[in-house]
């Protein structure tokens, strides 16, 4: 038995996502490899084999693999994978990008959004917007799956492993990429952050949003969206929290103006410490709640900013 | 060009849905199903598409039971021109699908395919990608804006950072996020003319694909219920438990 990880990174950093990969690699059973796959990215090579766990890093570092397109990523991971018993990716937009096309192209299915690891061959995850659980048995030759990193806690930086480096890969085929708009922030991302606040239809605009970074800033938090806001152009779509955007787990997780969807629930209902603010008592944000606080949000910000 | 739409029978969104008794599965019984979100996005861009000239035909598809002829039925009134259903009682995996569905883009030849990204039922969202990959046509996945041009299309895709761009060579597929569109309602008229409009059936069988799955469900459970909280009275309150006794802050 052997697992493939396929590291999450962005070619200039590895992300927080990849150590927790690791250590839900290590539920399996048998070797672990790293797949570092990207341009430049050398330096994180190194750094994939510092967590603990890993037998060994695999390098895969050319222009091709410069935006982790799905056409040509998938094909290198059809190419490698065949030695492996599970092919493992996190729950991102790179993940699910080409992962499903790995397993269409090796004749399997793929699991998606792995939150727990039972055995080599059985696994959890959430489906119906994580209002029901199911467990999985697989009888495929090579299990292929994306996993939901917030679920897992990171393997420790105490390994040592050997880099190798391997020349494969080649252009992605039919798709060529034109442009990025990335959002820049100096905040921890939304997938990293020990507390995030989050704002909802009930900011009213974007400016206000200001109200929720005095707080972000002295929590240290990373500051979530629900599709709403999204939706009415306050923020960026990078950071909308729920069923279809991002799926968080903070230490806590600061809800405001937010009613409480069934959608939005599914992507944030596993944070240790749930605080609701909301002026509507009956707000179903509130059932999920650890704390809530009934009020106006223009009130009650400020108040908390100036009492933290 | 002609345009393909995948769509599928699920679980209306605003319904939570219960888990059985005996951990089979959910209990769908008498719950209100739709066209999935994701997918009717897929249709209002497709008729989008047809309305600017771009695409000459609009064929939904849905692989399913008869009960899906209804979902294809409110395809068509939304202005898709011909639907099909590939006809099975059993409930397949995205793999599964996709085969089919490769079947099918083999015999019709569209120039593009708009699915959903993902089913709100398993929350795979898979098969896009897995069609993509079994027909070898180019990807645009969670996609929040689509522009067609003579032999490629341009597909601006929601992702973790923030937006990407890409080009697609013709034919490829691509698959929809939320805020690609807002899909309009469909009118009487339109609902009744739909009824006119051709439906295929055409039996999984006929397409000569292995339809069976690896995966089994040993069971389906309810997610951790989170004890209820309480209500804070004041802000003062709110920071003083968050210190003090969730241990959050400091
Ligand atoms: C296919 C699909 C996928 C979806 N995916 C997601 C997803 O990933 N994430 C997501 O979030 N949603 C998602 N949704 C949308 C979801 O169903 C809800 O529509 C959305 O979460 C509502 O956002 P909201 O709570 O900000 O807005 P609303 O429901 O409008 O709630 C606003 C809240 O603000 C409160 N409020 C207003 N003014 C104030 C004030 N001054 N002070 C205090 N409180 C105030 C109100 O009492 C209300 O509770 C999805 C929907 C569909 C159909
Ligand atoms: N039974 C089906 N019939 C037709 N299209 C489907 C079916 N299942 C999934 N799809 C398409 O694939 C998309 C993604 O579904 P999934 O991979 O199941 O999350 C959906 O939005 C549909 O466009």
């Amino acid at each position: 038995m052997s697992v493939l990880v396929y590291a999450e990174h962005d070619n200039h950093q590895l992300k927080s996502e990849t150590a927790k990969l690791v250590n839900a690699a290590s539920k399996i059973g048998g070797d672990i490899h790293v797949l570092v796959a990207g341009s430049g990215c050398e330096a994180l090579a190194q750094a994939a084999a510092k967590i603990a766990g890993v037998a060994k890093v695999l390098l895969v570092d050319n222009e091709h693999f410069s935006h982790q397109l799905a056409e040509n990523t998938a094909d290198l991971l059809v190419e490698m994978g065949k030695d492996y018993s599970h092919l493992m990716a996190s729950a991102s937009t790179t993940g699910k990008n080409f992962m499903p096309r790995v397993a269409a192209l090796l004749d399997v299915a793929q699991l998606s959004d792995v939150i727990d690891i039972i055995s080599a061959d059985t696994f959890v995850r959430p489906i119906y917007a994580g209002n029901a659980i199911a467990t999985v048995q697989s009888q495929d030759t090579i299990k292929v799956m994306t996993v939901r990193a917030s679920a897992f806690d990171a393997s420790p930086e105490s390994g040592d492993a050997a880099v190798a480096t391997l020349a494969l890969g080649g252009a992605a085929k039919g798709a060529q990429f034109v442009a990025e708009e990335l959002t820049e922030s100096a905040r921890p991302e939304l997938g990293a952050a020990e507390v995030i606040i989050s704002g909802g239809r009930g900011m009213q605009n974007g400016e206000n949003f200001a109200l929720l970074e005095g707080i972000a800033d002295k929590l240290g938090a990373a500051i979530g969206a629900s599709r709403a806001a999204v939706d009415a152009g306050f923020v960026p779509n990078d950071m909308q929290v729920g069923q279809t955007g991002k799926i968080v787990a903070p230490q806590l997780y600061i809800a405001v103006g937010i009613s409480g969807a069934i959608q939005h629930l599914a992507g944030m209902k596993d944070s240790k410490v749930i605080v609701a603010i909301n002026k509507d008592e009956e707000a179903p944000i509130f059932q999920v709640a650890d704390y809530g606080l009934v009020g106006d949000l223009f009130e009650i910000l400020p108040e908390l900013e100036k009492s933290l | 060009m002609k345009i393909l739409v995948p769509v599928k029978r699920a679980i209306d969104y605003n319904v939570k849905v219960r888990v059985k008794a005996d951990n089979s599965g959910v209990d769908l019984t008498n719950a209100k199903m739709a066209i999935n979100p994701f997918c009717e996005i897929a249709v209002e861009e497709a008729v989008r598409l047809k309305e600017q000239g771009i695409a000459e035909e609009v064929v939904v598809v849905s692989v399913g039971d008869k009960s899906c002829q209804e979902q294809i039925r409110t395809a068509l009134a939304l202005g898709a021109d011909r639907g099909i259903q590939i006809d099975t009682e059993e409930k397949l995996e995205s793999l599964q699908i996709a085969k089919l569905l490769a079947k099918l883009v083999e015999k019709e030849s569209p120039g593009l395919v708009i699915l959903g990204k993902q089913s709100i039922d398993s929350d795979n969202n898979q098969t896009g990608q897995m069609l993509a990959a079994l027909t070898g046509m180019p990807q645009g996945t969670f996609a929040s804006k689509v522009e067609v041009s003579e032999n490629s299309v341009k597909v601006t895709r929601e992702v973790d950072g923030g937006l990407q761009t890409v080009a697609l060579d013709l034919p490829a597929v691509v698959t929809t996020d939320l805020r690609l569109n807002e899909p309009r309602y469909a009118s009487l008229p339109n609902i009744m003319k739909a009824k006119r409009k051709p439906l295929e059936v055409i039996p999984a069988a006929d397409f000569g694909v292995d339809l069976t799955s690896k995966v089994t469900v040993l069971k389906v459970t309810a997610p951790a219920q989170r004890a209820g909280g309480v209500k804070v009275a004041s802000v003062a309150e709110l920071v003083d438990k968050l210190k003090n006794e969730a241990k959050v802050i400091s």
